[in-house]
């Protein structure tokens, strides 16, 4: 209630541009700026709200990880830790001290740039191949959408006893049609040596697995900007192209991807930040295990599994910093390719 | 080959290409013709393939969830069941409270839809003023909120998970739907916010503006011009929100797993997932029983929705 009022309280908050425009006005100067007023009255109450409720449920919750992440808090002498503790980096140097942490942390890099490009091209491939009308579109385009709006219980669920190596039905028909020796452990095995062409290499199983289903779970999202981004793009070009002689591949890479690139160059970013800090997906079909354990699963066990709360807020903290870091690094990179095209 | 006849297709000057041309164009062996020919094909492989990854898992789901687990084990790989082999005992056992050997699903869903259905109604009634507002009133800070928002929306769920999982315990509100439901409104009305604002920007001032010389409120307007007109983003909005709430499962995860009667069916199936006593095709029921709401929701409003997933994000 208090901040509510506060807010209101605050004196007109006229904007210096917007007296001048008033004092311009002349005759209308009286009625506009209380117009003006009013206008700013009523939009900070209706956005009060939300602000409050945002602002204590969110920015004060992080600004209080940062001060979480400087003390040596534990669950169980939480009672007696406040904001002036003991303020000391034996966190920060814990966990960068430790093997884990590096280990996870590449993890979570190789995890969230595969599964972002493949969720994307996923997306890119099925957006193409469904762009011309035929019977039933509505309902193929519909379908696309399931694995991104279904409950990621369900469908972790689903893919885990698919890929069951006793009764499911991956390896049931993988062992009787493509003639695999042993049934494979998709998602409890670190790694497995496969021959290709008499070269031995060694493949991360599990990693690859919930790469998979990070991929199939969000290129719904890719496939649905996409089309939309597709329906934008003027036939005009493309007939102009045709009637150049241009083959659809050629008007695929010179006239269709330059269009859709900047819309490519969003869903980058949007699904990197989210697969970089996902925990669902994998802590729901490995729990982390079989090298496929991500910072943010990490985070989780270090809060639920020991109570440290210190080390996971000084790891979250790291996380989200990698990230902002390498989401900036992107965005510079990308407005400048911009700038100069 | 193919190189030459291409550039024969791009520099179709003098006769001798011409005639080449239109002989390789009669045998069909352009690189036009033969990428068509190919594309033709390849769309409907693409078309039966992503059908195939989309729908068999939940295909495969509502299979097991209508055999007997002995089936299941006698013949994993079967793909079709006759109806007359379908058994309905695994949603009974499913849906059962766990006093009577069952596995409560009802509560859990009952849970569900009491935190959804309050996230939708808590969400909406916060974040429609809000949304109106930053829409049409200038006030100071509005483009800084709006910044603050989208920070909200793009915010790593998990650096949150640590300081409200520390702050409900310690004010004892861990383990209640209230302590969800707040949670829940707080990282959802961001989002519901920036799809509801997009909708508004669409709707013309001048219709508010003759509201206004015929005598009408700022809140007068707001109720009966605008909220009406919206009306088909607040649903699409609405729905969305159910969506969110409905499938979470991190913060589900943190404040209610020692509460067993407090479950929400995500949890429950997760948390069940992982007992082995339980036959997975008991669970599998119960994995239709989560998606069921979603998918009914989801064809019936495909359309709506699909326009509000995409308004949602456009400006991030």
């Amino acid at each position: 209630m208090s901040e509510r009022a506060d807010v209101s309280g605050a004196p007109p908050p006229v904007p210096p541009a917007a007296l001048e425009k008033a004092d311009d006005a002349g005759g209308g100067k009286r009625g506009r700026s209380t117009k003006r007023r009013d206008d700013a009255r009523a939009g900070l109450t209706l956005i009060s709200p939300t602000l409050v409720i945002v602002v204590v449920m969110v920015v004060l919750p992080i600004l209080w990880t940062f001060s979480m992440a400087f003390q040596q808090i534990r669950l169980l002498n939480l009672s007696t830790a406040g904001i002036f503790g003991n303020y000391t980096l034996a966190n920060f140097s814990g966990i960068l001290d430790s093997e884990g942490f590096w280990t996870s942390l590449r993890t979570t890099l190789i995890y969230s740039v595969l599964g972002t490009a493949s969720a994307i091209g996923l997306g890119l491939v099925a957006a193409l191949a469904l762009r011309q009308p035929f019977r039933g579109r509505t309902f193929v385009r519909a379908s696309m959408l399931l694995p991104y709006v279904a409950p990621v219980v369900a469908a972790t669920f689903a893919w885990s006893t698919m890929l069951n190596p006793q009764f499911g039905i991956v390896n049931y028909w993988g062992q009787r049609l493509l003639g695999w020796d042993e049934p494979i452990a998709f998602l409890s095995q670190a790694s497995s040596d496969v021959s290709i062409l008499g070269l031995q290499f060694s493949l991360p199983t599990a990693l690859l697995s919930v790469i998979a289903f990070e991929a199939w779970r969000s290129f719904p999202f890719a496939f649905l900007f996409l089309t939309a981004r597709l329906q934008a793009a003027p036939a005009v070009l493309e007939e102009a192209a045709l009637v150049d002689g241009a083959t659809p591949t050629q008007r695929f890479r010179y006239v269709l991807l330059p269009q859709l690139l900047p819309t490519i160059a969003v869903l980058s970013v949007l699904r990197f930040i989210w697969t970089f800090n996902s925990f669902d997906d994998i802590y729901l079909l490995t729990g982390g295990g079989a090298g496929t354990e991500v910072v943010s699963v990490r985070v989780f066990n270090a809060l639920t599994a020991r109570g440290d709360i210190g080390a996971a807020a000084a790891q979250a903290l790291v996380l989200a910093l990698i990230l902002a870091i390498l989401v900036i690094v992107y965005l510079r990179r990308f407005a400048t390719q911009e700038e100069r095209a | 080959m193919a190189t030459t006849r291409l550039e024969q297709d791009r520099q179709p000057a003098t006769q001798a290409t011409h005639a080449t041309r239109s002989v390789s164009a009669r045998s069909g062996w352009t690189r036009d013709a033969v990428e068509n020919r190919v594309f033709r094909v390849l769309r409907w492989l693409i078309i039966a393939f992503l059908l195939m990854i989309t729908l068999f898992p939940f295909y495969y789901t509502v299979l097991l969830s209508i055999r007997s687990l002995d089936a299941v084990l006698r013949e994993p790989g079967a793909i079709w069941v006759p109806p007359s082999e379908w058994v309905l005992d695994s949603y009974a056992s499913v849906l059962s409270s766990s006093g009577s050997g069952g596995q409560g699903f009802l509560t859990f869903m009952r849970n569900s839809a009491v935190v959804a259905f309050s996230t939708v109604a808590l969400t909406l009634l916060v974040g429609l003023p809000g949304a109106y507002a930053v829409s049409r009133l200038e006030f100071f800070g509005r483009r800084q909120i709006s910044g603050l928002f989208l920070a909200v929306y793009l915010f790593p769920s998990i650096l949150l998970a640590v300081p409200l999982f520390v702050f409900f315990t310690r004010i004892g509100l861990r383990g209640s739907l209230i302590g969800l439901l707040i949670v829940y409104v707080s990282q959802i009305v961001a989002v519901s916010i920036y799809m509801l604002r997009n909708y508004f920007d669409t709707i013309p001032v001048s219709l508010e503006e003759a509201a206004a010389i015929d005598g009408c409120g700022r809140l007068g307007i707001m109720w009966r011009i605008s909220l009406p007109l919206a009306k088909p983003a607040i649903m699409a909005n609405a729905l969305f929100v159910f969506m969110i709430a409905w499938n979470e499962f991190l913060f589900a995860l943190l404040f209610l797993v020692e509460k067993r009667d407090r479950w929400t069916v995500s949890l429950g199936l997760s948390q069940l997932a992982g007992s082995i006593e339980i036959p997975t095709t008991v669970l599998m029921a119960g994995s239709v029983l989560v998606t069921l709401p979603i998918i009914i929701i989801f064809f019936a409003s495909e359309r709506l929705l699909t326009e509000g997933l995409t308004a949602g994000a456009e400006k991030g």
